[in-house]
């Protein structure tokens, strides 16, 4: 990203949830503090990167990292659910984290993926990780999602994009402050398109100043860093690299 | 020196006798006690004093034997193993070894082996073993979990275990136990000799040492303690700079130009400081003085390993005149020509005092001499305590230590990679190690359940395990891959995240390396900034990964991060005869005039009181009610205290603002006055238990002991925390993510309960802050204030030169967002 000393406003505001509210194009998104996009006008929720059952590709292994973090990752996305009672659910893509991860899901996980998908559209937008789409899961797997003039996709493309909405990156920022440093999830946005954070429990972030997002914004973005309580909107000039 | 007469001169066979002789030598008494010791077959314990030939005497049983035994038709296994705590020592002591063993003619051979050792020479060394290695505590575990172990040690017939003191008290103590454990199952006859130039308190060395079988002669009674004659009394001098003691800070810049008169006095000085920070500043300080152009040179630990060794070199070779230097040099080989060692700032404890000064003139008829150098009014009362204390001989000791259980699966982990293990044989070896001795069957169940899936309540890992069962009930390792994974991830230590210091190319990589630096130094710094390192000054260019780019700066004068404070908690001991020396009114007599007034003013404007009181001040300072107490318990305890008092007073209403601690006293401030509080209720003891579960799950210091178990347990690599990405580019996966979930759906997992076993100690102190808490029970001396008091000062001047590591993150981002919004509305 080249130091542009020109500074964009970006119009945003907080909302009551602790939500950061944006527009992408001409659609009204929120950032929600979970690391989910809510997308009011379809009452579509937006998540990306789960890589549902890493623990246990770890553990195949040899390293046994706690075989909990599907359920959490469920636990987190349900609670988004039942604040929102959306239409429709949009899993961006690497929903897994490989492609034999389905077939490792516990039973109960399972019935809970299946439960999300009762009463609303569920829509596998394909990664990655997890190029088969579901094998024995309902919901309707896609490569591309257009909805409310946004077009989702698991992996951003290079050049313009307007009304992108994307994951696969993993995008986190880091904060220096005279009292120390602060490195979180983030969304990030330039007004043309959006890139979600990874929602699942065991993602790592990519830091946003990495090369990786060179060339896929028009002007410095606008990180939204997710802390406990809301989003915070952080200027481009106050992230640092890692 | 103790001449040898009488039967036990008869201990030495001629040819040994001959050579001590011919060096115009006797053999000291505890020399032959030592050789008795070993004919005997018995574990000894060796206290002497540096200059002692404490380590000839730990080897002269095992050379004897050596050059006794008669030759053999095949060829022999290990006969002694020798554990440094230092790689460099271990060098350091197979040159001293050849000296004896090439002039008496001995057939036997002594090689090091440690990290730094080429791979022909240790690949010779598993095939064909010398009869003595030499050898560090990492290096040991890695031979312990070598397919070949059982066969490779059951010749062993002795271990000698050196500066026994640094190694015991510490998870990597722990793992050294199990492998003793260990080795003396494989080899029964193996004997075990510990050497220390200081130690307080015996009886937890021999605890530790010990063999604690379910067997006649074993446990710490079966250890005969070896006593060395007494070194002359070190001569230990306070510099008292009249008139100048400053009131806070920890650089001693104030007494610079008499420590460079003292080093151009000295033939060669030691002069050891606490933090890294303090070696570079001193250093700079040292060398604007240097009108003679002495050669002072710089070594601790962020140097890189070139660097140090020249040092050390220049030094072996008598070249310099002063080094300055951290805890790095604390240890290690001997160098002859040291006759000063200045200790500038605090020196936080009285055992690690000796072991500094005992580097100083190895020579045992002539005293080490010293001096402190007190970085403030505080450090002065510390130093003149340290000093009564090490005049008496009293030294602050560790407690007893109970082996940690993230160590304990990094060994059981070892031994399935080494050979099948059956449970119940391998707890009865596990609990011959002292620390372990009273390890419960369930907990070590649970490790072994660990080692094999993860040990989770939720069994979902049962197809991945790591070790299985055989038939016969024993459990090996699954397979070569996982073997192989271990041995990458052996040893106990582990370090801070480092990042290497280069200097920028014009390409804007990285070029020479200059050193490294922990990752918590550079978040105090934006590029631009200048800094000291490595004795020069620099300017922060980036960082790139694992790189810290930086170019020379044209300036001297360097931005200095705040990084004040020593990384030492003041030791309990210490501080409770800093707290004597200051309420005994008589003893102020020691200090100079301007110390000695301060504590006048304090006890006229405010309290002096006893011993076991605290004092408790309040006042309003700056249209902020201040209150300030002084438990001289250490930066950790204090810390966690102002937690937990912070969140009380929230509670009570008081609205507190910040904190601020040090060694001695902590600070709060608030909106509204606190002199009416029931300060009885507000220490109260019964605040380390919701309020302390309820902070410690969420703090900063959770994550970083919960990661070094998770490390150390073998839960994670080393190396895990970078992870490859398709782009080729890292992705943070850090041990966090694996804390918050762990911590929510199995809160009781044994790698949670290690860590907050490690935080509650080492991190947070919190045994040291409920001994004070039932100390100053019913004793808080209250003095209502108008305004500051002279104690109050140093702590006062401390504020704003804080940072609060992790606390305040989310105050960091709504302030980049305030900025944000501030802009975007300007």
């Amino acid at each position: 990203m080249n130091d542009v000393s020109v500074t964009f406003s970006y119009a945003f505001a907080g909302s009551p949830c602790g939500g950061l509210r944006t527009r992408v194009r001409s659609a009204e998104v929120t950032m929600r503090p979970s690391g989910a996009l809510w997308v009011e006008a379809e009452r579509a929720l937006v998540v990306a990167d789960l890589h549902l059952e890493k623990g246990s590709s770890y553990a195949a292994r040899g390293q046994m990292l706690p075989p909990y973090d599907t359920r959490e990752t469920l636990r987190r996305l349900e609670a988004e659910t039942a604040a929102l009672s959306p239409q429709v659910v949009v899993l961006l893509g690497d929903t897994f984290h490989d492609r034999r991860a389905e077939a490792r899901l516990a039973e109960d996980d399972a019935a809970r993926l299946r439960t999300l998908a009762v009463g609303r559209t569920l829509v596998w937008v394909i990664g990655n990780h997890d190029a088969d789409g579901p094998k024995a899961l309902p919901g309707e797997a896609a490569d591309e999602l257009d909805l409310c003039g946004l077009r989702f996709r698991h992996e951003p493309q290079a050049g313009a994009q307007p009304g992108e909405v994307a994951g696969h990156l993993h995008p986190a920022a880091k904060v220096r402050a005279p009292r120390g440093v602060i490195r979180r999830r983030c969304f990030v946005t330039d007004g043309e398109r959006v890139i979600l954070p990874a929602f699942g429990a065991y993602a790592g972030g990519l830091n946003i100043r990495d090369a990786a997002f060179a060339g896929l914004f028009v002007r410095p973005p606008l990180a939204g860093a997710l802390g406990p309580q809301a989003v915070r909107a952080i200027g481009w000039r106050q992230l640092t690299d890692d | 020196m103790a001449d040898a007469s009488g039967p036990t001169a008869d201990l030495l066979p001629p040819r040994f006798a001959d050579w001590f002789a011919r060096r115009g030598w006797s053999p000291r008494a505890h020399q032959l006690e030592m050789v008795a010791q070993g004919r005997g077959g018995r574990d000894a314990l060796l206290i002497a004093p540096t200059g002692g030939g404490k380590t000839l005497a730990g080897f002269l049983p095992s050379l004897i034997e050596l050059a006794e035994r008669p030759p053999a038709n095949a060829p022999r296994g290990l006969h002694t193993l020798y554990i440094s705590p230092l790689k460099a020592l271990a060098v350091d002591v197979e040159r001293n070894l050849g000296a004896p063993i090439l002039e008496m003619g001995l057939p036997v051979t002594a090689e090091s082996r440690t990290g730094d050792t080429g791979l022909s020479r240790r690949q010779r060394q598993r095939v064909k073993p010398p009869d003595i290695l030499l050898t560090t505590p990492e290096q040991l575990a890695l031979l312990c979990a070598w397919e070949g172990a059982r066969l490779y040690f059951e010749d062993l017939r002795c271990v000698i275990l050196d500066e026994i003191h640094t190694l015991h008290s510490s998870k990597r103590g722990d793992l050294l136990a199990l492998d003793l454990a260990r080795l003396q199952a494989l080899a029964p006859n193996m004997r075990r000799v510990g050497l220390s130039a200081t130690i307080d308190d015996p009886e937890v060395i021999k605890a530790w040492m010990a063999s604690h079988r379910a067997a006649p002669g074993a446990g710490a009674e079966a250890i005969t303690l070896v006593r060395g004659p007494p070194g002359a009394e070190p001569v230990v001098d306070v510099l008292l700079s009249e008139g100048r003691v400053p009131w806070s800070g920890h650089t001693a810049q104030h007494a610079m130009a008499e420590v460079y008169e003292q080093i151009r006095r000295a033939r060669t000085a030691l002069v050891f400081v606490n933090t890294r920070f303090q070696a570079e500043f001193a250093f700079q300080e040292l060398w604007k003085l240097n009108e003679d152009a002495l050669p002072i040179a710089l070594h601790h630990g962020s140097l890189a390993a070139e660097q140090r060794r020249k040092v050390e070199a220049a030094m072996a070779r008598g070249e310099l005149r002063a080094v300055v230097c951290t805890s790095t040099l604390d240890l290690g080989i001997d160098w002859g020509d040291v006759d000063l060692v200045i200790q500038l700032a605090s020196p936080k404890g009285a055992s690690r005092m000796v072991q500094r000064i005992g580097r100083a003139n190895h020579r045992l008829d002539e005293p080490s001499h010293a001096l402190f150098v007190p970085a403030n009014r505080f450090e002065m009362l510390e130093c003149q305590a340290a000093r009564e204390a090490i005049a008496e001989n009293r030294l602050d000791g560790d407690p007893p230590r109970v082996g940690a259980l993230d160590v304990l699966a990094q060994h059981v982990m070892g031994c399935a990679v080494s050979e099948p293990f059956d449970m119940l044989e391998l707890y009865d070896e596990v609990r011959s190690a002292g620390p372990y001795r009273d390890l419960p069957w369930e907990d070590f169940e649970q490790v072994v359940d660990f080692v094999s899936t993860g040990g989770y309540a939720l069994k979902t890992y049962d197809r991945f395990r790591r070790i299985v069962r055989l038939p016969d009930g024993r459990w090996k390792v699954r397979d070569l891959n996982v073997a192989q994974r271990h041995r990458l991830n052996v040893g106990a230590i582990v370090s801070p995240a480092m990042l290497s210091v280069r200097i920028a190319t014009r390409g804007g990589k990285g070029g020479r390396k200059v050193g490294e630096v922990e990752e918590g130094m550079l978040e105090m710094l934006d590029p631009g900034d200048t800094f000291v390192f490595a004795g020069q000054v620099w300017a922060l260019v980036g960082v790139t990964n694992l790189d810290v780019l930086v170019r020379p700066a044209p300036d001297r004068d360097a931005k200095m991060p705040s990084w004040g404070g020593s990384k030492f908690a003041l030791s309990t001991y210490l501080a409770k005869r800093v707290r004597q020396l200051m309420f005994v009114e008589a003893h102020w007599t020691v200090l100079p005039a301007d110390v000695r007034e301060w504590l006048e003013v304090q006890k006229d404007k405010s309290l002096i009181v006893g011993e076991d009181e605290l004092l408790l001040e309040t006042f309003p300072h700056r249209k902020r009610q201040f209150l300030v107490c002084y438990p001289f318990e250490g930066r950790l305890a204090h810390t966690t205290l102002a937690m937990l008092l912070t969140r009380r007073l929230e509670r009570l209403g008081v609205g507190p603002l910040g904190f601020v601690c040090n060694d001695y006293a902590l600070a709060v401030w608030a909106l509204n006055p606190m002199s009416g509080l029931d300060f009885d209720e507000l220490f109260a003891q019964d605040m380390l238990g919701d309020d302390l579960e309820s902070w410690l799950a969420e703090s900063f210091m959770m994550k970083r002991a919960f990661k070094s178990c998770a490390i150390i347990a073998g839960l994670v690599e080393k190396r895990f925390t970078g992870e490859q990405q398709k782009t080729g580019r890292q992705i943070t996966f850090s041990t966090d993510l694996i804390y918050d979930v762990l911590r929510r759906h199995e809160p009781d997992h044994l790698l949670l309960r290690c860590a907050r076993a490690d935080a509650a100690s080492g991190l947070i102190d919190v045994a040291r802050l409920s001994d004070m808490l039932a100390r100053i029970k019913g004793r808080i001396r209250h003095a209502p204030l108008d305004h500051l008091s002279p104690f109050s000062v140093p702590i006062l001047l401390e504020i704003g030169k804080e940072r609060s590591p992790g606390g305040a993150g989310e105050m960091i981002l709504a302030e980049a967002e305030a900025e944000l919004i501030a802009e975007a509305t300007q």
